[in-house]
């Protein structure tokens, strides 16, 4: 175990019925971190991260969250929550929501702190029933923030939210692991990964498949993408080693390559006339369509 | 504000004892917002307030009032009937419809994993329910004394209020089991079946015929009658320490089996 270890899966195994959900699962997430757990549908991620938050037991295997079982309140006072799919209480208003979750914690920071912090004063007097999607996701983020949580579980977070707003809880949760908050992240939204992640694990039928720092995952893929604009024709590049597909025409060009140096010297030494030339890595959703498409099969 | 205030300070935050008053503030705090959730949706509310003392009005004054003036024993009858009828309402639909669409729309899941004490969420809606007893209590004597000419001295007075807010409990216990077994849809359909089965079953409105008159002591909406009648002085059934003990016992049961079942599942 990382010295750093906030919360800690070991060999956690979990059943429904028949469906293997979690098959022998290590999973630990670090002090000051954003930890992103991503995964194809059913691969297992909102059971290891129910188990995490102690809504279920595992059939095998440990879990532990700032060395204490989740199921104990005093592990859980540190722990902030946004689920995915959850209706807060829609006759209360918004400082009412606040007010109501802070009540849980022992240090909680004050409402006006937490509206100020998320960015939803305009919202404070708002019944919840009648704030719009996005609104409501800034509201449940104002409830999971308001206990001053050392351990953050956010569940498709920036689901509903405009470009402004996502980019507001973004900078909050910046701010929140550079003051030492551990973020537990399941998101679709693989740009938010690339964007936030300090560390992702890829999750596929109830086993982390990778792990790593975002770069660490996007080297699973060792194609690169290379643009260009040249004289050289399309058939011909088509035939070199390594080159799995050419798209466009001469004037703009895009090679995907699994060598992607040797193609670039090639069309340097073909076309001495070579412009616009760019060559991009493979981003996490290629390589997270990879890895998990590999194990699938 | 300054932002040194909004810091969200980790390192202070070692210490997660929760201190005595806080730990009161927690229930007190979720009390309070329970009742203002109620007080704003006076659709769900109204209809258990105002239900058995309009029913009891219609048929125990106006309908059929001059026959029961001449019957003691038949007016209290009457009002016992719909003051049990008035305790049953807000434990059996408040808690089992209630719960169920919390439970379904994931906000019991989420209160199970923030750190609220525990047994908060069923007090706050044991808070309300007893609430509503003594609201319902309220209203119905008060029918009895001016409009039903029922003579009910202070102290009776006192004591069926007592009894209607403790009567409360085994009926908060079996909605709390209905809305721990089944979804938002179904708790209304199967809190309606359990509570009109009850309401002729245990012969609180209607005597029931001499084959069926012994399994009404299976249902706890009977023993809460019995004991209503001693408090009125009326003639009673069985043993007042048996019915506390079937009401007790039911509250316990029922409770224990759905506490169970949400800390497993939720």
């Amino acid at each position: 175990m990382h010295s750093d270890c906030v919360a800690e899966l070991a060999g956690v195994s979990k059943k429904f019925g028949k469906i293997v959900a979690l098959d022998g699962l290590d999973l630990e997430v670090r002090r000051g971190e954003l930890f992103a757990v991503l995964g194809p549908n059913g691969a297992g991620k909102s059971t290891a991260i129910s188990i995490l938050l102690g809504l279920r037991r595992p059939d095998a295997g440990s879990v532990s969250v700032f060395g204490e079982s989740p199921q104990n309140l005093s592990a859980r006072r540190n722990v902030g929550v946004m689920m995915q799919e959850v209706a807060l209480a829609q006759e209360l208003r918004v400082h009412e929501q606040i007010d109501l979750a802070a009540s849980y914690y022992p240090g909680p920071l004050s409402v006006a702190e937490v509206l100020e912090l998320t960015h939803t004063t305009p919202l404070r007097d708002r019944p919840y029933g009648k704030l719009s999607a996005g609104q409501k996701r800034q509201t449940q983020f104002a409830v999971a923030v308001c206990g001053r949580p050392k351990l953050l579980f956010l569940d498709e977070p920036t689901v509903g939210l405009d470009i402004q707003a996502r980019e507001t809880m973004w900078n909050v949760l910046r701010r929140l692991v550079a003051q030492g908050c551990s973020i537990v992240l399941t998101t679709h939204y693989l740009e938010e990964v690339e964007a936030l992640a300090d560390r992702v694990a890829v999750l596929a039928r109830g086993r982390v498949i990778a792990s790593g720092t975002v770069s660490e995952i996007r080297a699973h893929v060792v194609r690169k993408h290379i643009g260009c604009r040249t004289t050289v024709a399309v058939e011909e590049v088509r035939s070199w080693p390594g080159v799995e597909s050419v798209a466009g025409d001469p004037q703009r060009m895009q090679i995907t390559a699994s060598n992607a140096e040797d193609v670039v010297r090639r069309l340097l030494a073909a076309d001495a006339e070579l412009e616009a030339l760019e060559v991009r890595r493979a981003g996490l959703s290629e390589a997270f369509a990879e890895l998990t498409q590999e194990t699938i099969q | 504000m300054s932002a040194a205030t909004l810091e969200m300070k980790h390192e202070q935050a070692v210490t997660r004892a929760m201190p005595g008053r806080r730990l009161f503030g927690a229930y007190f705090t979720e009390a309070k917002y329970e009742t203002i959730r109620m007080l704003r949706t006076p659709a769900f509310a109204i209809p258990f307030l105002a239900l058995p003392v309009a029913l009891y009005l219609l048929l125990g004054v106006l309908l059929f009032g001059a026959a029961l003036r001449s019957d003691p024993n038949g007016a209290i009858f009457a009002f016992v009937g719909f003051d049990v009828f008035g305790v049953m309402g807000p434990g059996i639909f408040g808690f089992g419809v209630v719960v169920a669409l919390e439970r379904e729309q994931g906000l019991l899941a989420l209160k199970r994993a923030m750190p609220m004490p525990p047994s908060a969420y069923l007090a706050a809606k044991l808070c309300m329910a007893m609430l509503f007893g003594v609201i319902v209590t309220a209203s119905m004597i008060t029918a009895a004394l001016t409009l039903g000419h029922l003579p009910l001295s202070a102290g009776q007075c006192f004591t069926l209020t007592a009894l209607n807010v403790l009567g409360a409990l085994p009926f908060c216990a079996i909605g709390l089991f209905i809305g721990t077994r089944t979804s938002g849809k179904a708790a209304p359909a199967i809190g309606n079946i359990i509570y009109l089965a009850m309401i002729y079953l245990s012969s609180i409105m209607f005597p029931l015929p001499k084959s069926m008159q012994a399994s009404a002591v299976i249902w706890p909406a009977y023993h809460q009658a019995q004991l209503t009648f001693r408090a009125l002085s009326a003639p009673s059934q069985g043993s007042a320490w048996v019915h506390l003990a079937v009401l007790a016992g039911v509250t316990v049961v029922f409770t224990a089996l759905s506490v169970r079942r949400l800390s497993r599942e939720g």
